[in-house]
């Protein structure tokens, strides 16, 4: 038996998959380093605000008056944070009920117009860049409320509506892949004892999906909170709470967007807009948090 | 009987819980075919599977015990895993040519292993396609896709991949199953003509393919060896009631 | 009311939502085109922009654009597919595998501001890289890298096991198998998956504001030397790209005809990101075919 070049063969394979180990590591290495840093950094920017400057933590998340230039300086964040939720929990109620809609006609209705027709509409939606979105919004819809409401036209229901086109694709995305997933005996089941079409899908397919549903409207709220340009070219800007749904108002993403340029590094209003960028990072933290405990009810 | 190319001593496999190889010892003479048989899901493919250390790729596998090629025991942890497995060929169950040409299905293997030179691997090419009795269909269309080809033809193409790289073992795992019964007698003459050269272990499900091609043959029960022994043994006089029931078909 | 009407009535208006749907994309598209393809003119997507006169084009906006998309592919494509290979094919199942998805995932979910902001601190200051192309280029891998790593994750998963066991069982190492037998076979969903990325990294805005700038000094379009401060391959200068431009004319644009600008700028974008999406589409069937029909 030939057992001697086995040796031979032998080392350049080895240094051959050590490379593929080491190289493939360090790509994952620098991913997860990044990450920590993101982490790292933004917090301790975010935290000194109230660890050097000595802002006082409750003033800044209840706080209502925002200003940094006033004497003395005033950080309430609480008319962002405000924003921030109003306009991507009201985008999601919008989006969520079309999305379904959606999702029901592409796998109940007519699955033929839905892959040859609807899929790419969807898609489309998904890669319309954000800034577009706020140029429409800002040239259209804007213009559109103005005429129909009392105010500017600009304002939560504004950047509420702009934000629903933009998750509309991911909530319709996820629907779509639990309305597909479900076993078909689970409906003709429901069709064999007498049931419309309409009766089967909101006693049958809407409670079984509802899991997945959620995750998919999550996501999507998850994506409005973090929206920065498109809400920021039609909400307004005002650093209030408004009175109503179509008065200049602000979120978290355009009060950083509109001043971090205008301020000095390391000054107590810029800190203050990265203590805003720390609430925002760590609500990514919670919704990505609730995906994961929704996507483990889906699996029982 | 020839000297021992392969051995394997008190080998279990495990998928987690289950226990799918029991103490399964067995020697495999060089330069013959070594069929195993058995009922499916009896441990038969496991077993094989795990001479070549396929096994590894299944994360919740476990292999105990010894396979010994010459004095080394290739479960042991500082085995090269790559070294071995170009001196151990396989052949799978449904034909997985590579989405490559022809050609590239071949030289793909002997250029890895150093062979640089064109005028080489092309004679190795041939060669491999000759031994594996499909040169004549696939001369003319060496650099078209593999994928093209027949069940059949791209089967004995994943033969000519396997001894392109001159091991001395060949693994066949049910080599012919998925094929239709002409593609089945070209393999199965193959199979006659590649003992000459190599060591071969074929599992199969099929009694006559088995007692057709091989010198030996191994019986699996459960994850158990029933019975090992000359193949013409085994078919018109087994010593065990079990293996004479599953040969004449009262089982399985 | 009957069960009968009910479903009838409900089937209506999922009809007409869904229709209502494809209605505003098909709105949403024809404004934009309709508002701006007026505006594209030769002498528009060539010449730099004006601040205050009638007139000005998107030019230098346009090859910014272009070039940081080449500039972040090049980085992002070798380490997202590394990073993918590294999950799909190394990563053994457990606690600290899971908790790298974890990580990826959360990283993903990022707003891409938060990128952006990330990237003024560390990449612009820290690294002191300043308003740079290059600074955009990074803070845009940031924020490209975890899909590059499900693209490539779900493209190896997508290969078939025989394929990888055929390669292993010749004695080829697991690295050359990954890639001259498993990565070819996923290139195409790799590739039309790289494509939609490059669609989203074309028109990303938020996470360029503070890393790739607001501002793009003059460039020497005849100066082709990387080193050269005006050239327009100088990866360390300043460059606001298409997406920024249309953001900072809606906002703060003084020109008179800031709205036409936008418009047109929107058009150049949206048929720029329309061809990304055409190019994936086409692609994915070409390669698809090209395996099926040999099969």
């Amino acid at each position: 038996m030939k057992k001697s070049n086995d040796r031979e063969v032998a080392t350049p394979h080895l240094a051959e998959e050590w490379v593929g180990k080491v190289y493939t590591f360090i790509c994952i290495l620098f991913l997860i380093i990044t990450i920590f840093s993101m982490v790292y950094f933004v917090a301790s920017k975010g935290l000194s605000t109230f660890l050097v400057n000595g802002v006082n933590v409750k003033d800044l998340l209840t706080g209502l008056k925002w200003k940094p230039d006033g004497e003395p300086p005033m950080f309430g964040a609480l008319p962002f944070i405000f924003g921030s939720f109003s306009t991507s929990i009201l985008a999601a109620i919008i989006a969520a009920p079309l999305g379904f809609c959606a999702a029901v006609f592409m796998i109940e209705l007519s699955p033929k117009i839905g892959r040859t027709f609807m899929q790419p509409v969807i898609e489309l939606l998904a890669g319309i860049p954000s800034v577009v979105y706020g140029f429409v919004g800002l040239s259209v819809v804007v213009p559109l409320f103005r005429d129909i409401f009392p105010g500017q036209g600009v304002g939560i229901a504004a950047g509420a509506l702009v934000l629903a086109f933009m998750i509309l694709p991911t909530i319709t995305t996820i629907a779509t892949d639990a309305l597909a997933s479900l076993p078909a005996g689970l409906k003709e089941g429901s069709y064999a004892l007498g049931a419309t079409r309409w009766q089967t899908i909101y006693r049958i397919v809407l409670p079984t999906t509802l899991p997945a549903q959620m995750t998919g409207i999550v996501l999507g709220i998850a994506r409005a909170f973090g929206e920065a340009l498109a809400v920021q070219m039609v909400i307004g800007n005002a650093p209030h709470i408004p009175h109503s749904l179509f008065q200049s108002a602000s979120t978290l993403t355009s009060a950083i967007t509109l001043s971090m340029g205008n301020t000095a590094m390391g000054s107590v209003q810029n800190n203050a807009l990265w203590s805003l960028a720390l609430i925002l990072m760590m609500m990514t933290f919670v919704f990505v948090f609730i995906i994961r405990w929704l996507e483990g009810r889906k699996k029982l | 009987m020839g000297e021992i190319a392969l051995s394997a001593k008190k080998l279990n496999v495990y998928y987690g819980e289950k226990h799918a190889v029991h103490d399964v010892s067995l020697d495999f003479a060089e330069k013959e075919v070594t069929a195993l048989i058995g009922p499916s899901g009896c441990g038969k493919s496991t077993f094989l599977r795990s001479l070549n250390r396929m096994n590894d790729l299944i994360p919740s596998c476990r292999v105990t015990g010894e396979i010994r090629i010459g004095d080394r025991d290739i479960n042991e942890g500082n085995t090269d895993v790559v070294a071995l497995r170009k001196n151990i060929g396989m052949v799978w169950q449904r034909p997985n040519p590579f989405h490559k040409s022809i050609y590239e299905n071949i030289a793909f293997g002997p250029r890895y292993h150093g062979i640089k030179n064109k005028k080489q691997l092309n004679d190795i090419v041939e060669e491999s396609l000759r031994k594996a009795a499909i040169w004549e269909e696939t001369k003319d269309r060496l650099h078209k896709s593999a994928l093209a080809l027949s069940g059949g033809q791209q089967q004995r193409l994943c033969i000519a991949r396997a001894i392109a790289v001159k091991p001395e073992v060949i693994l066949m795992d049910e080599p012919a199953s998925a094929l239709d019964p002409i593609s089945t007698s070209k393999i199965e003459e193959l199979i006659s003509e590649l003992k000459q050269d190599y060591s071969i272990v074929i599992v199969t499900h099929n009694m006559h393919q088995a007692a057709r091609v091989s010198n030996k043959t191994a019986f699996f029960l459960n994850g158990h060896v029933v019975e090992y022994d000359k193949t013409e043994v085994i078919f018109t006089n087994p010593s065990e009631q079990r293996t004479n029931d599953y040969i004449t078909g009262r089982f399985g | 009311m009957s069960a009968k009407t009910a479903d009838k009535i409900a089937t209506g208006i999922i009809i007409f939502i869904t229709g209502l749907i494809a209605l505003a994309l098909i709105g949403l598209l024809g404004y934009i085109l309709f508002r701006g393809m007026g505006h594209i003119s030769w002498h528009f997507l060539t010449s730099p922009p004006e601040t205050i006169r009638k007139g000005g084009g998107i030019g230098p906006q346009l090859f910014n654009s272009l070039f940081l998309l080449v500039l972040t592919m090049v980085i992002t494509v070798p380490i997202g597919i590394g990073a993918g290979i590294y999950m799909s094919e190394y990563a053994k199942a457990g606690k600290i595998t899971s908790t790298i998805r974890l990580i990826v995932e959360v990283l993903s979910s990022f707003p891409s501001i938060i990128v952006g902001l990330f990237g003024l601190l560390v990449i612009v200051n820290k690294f002191n890289f300043g308003f740079s192309l290059l600074s955009g280029a990074l803070a845009l891998t940031i924020f490209n890298l975890p899909l590059m790593v499900r693209i490539t994750e779900q493209g190896l998963r997508s290969v078939p096991l025989a394929q990888k066991e055929a390669s292993l069982a010749l004695g080829i190492s697991k690295w050359k198998t990954i890639r001259s037998v498993q990565l070819p076979i996923a290139l195409p969903i790799v590739l039309s998956g790289s494509i939609l990325a490059a669609g989203r990294i074309f028109g990303e805005a938020a996470a360029l504001l503070f890393t790739a700038g607001m501002s793009t000094p003059r460039l020497d379009f005849s100066d082709w030397n990387p080193l050269h401060s005006d050239s327009p391959l100088n990866p360390m200068r300043p460059a606001e790209t298409l997406a920024v431009h249309i953001w900072k004319i809606n906002s703060e644009g003084l020109a008179p005809d800031a709205t036409q600008i936008a418009a047109g700028a929107s058009a150049v974008l949206i048929i720029t990101v329309l061809l990304f999406n055409l190019g994936a589409r086409a692609l994915g069937r070409y390669m698809h075919n090209k395996f099926t029909a040999s099969k």
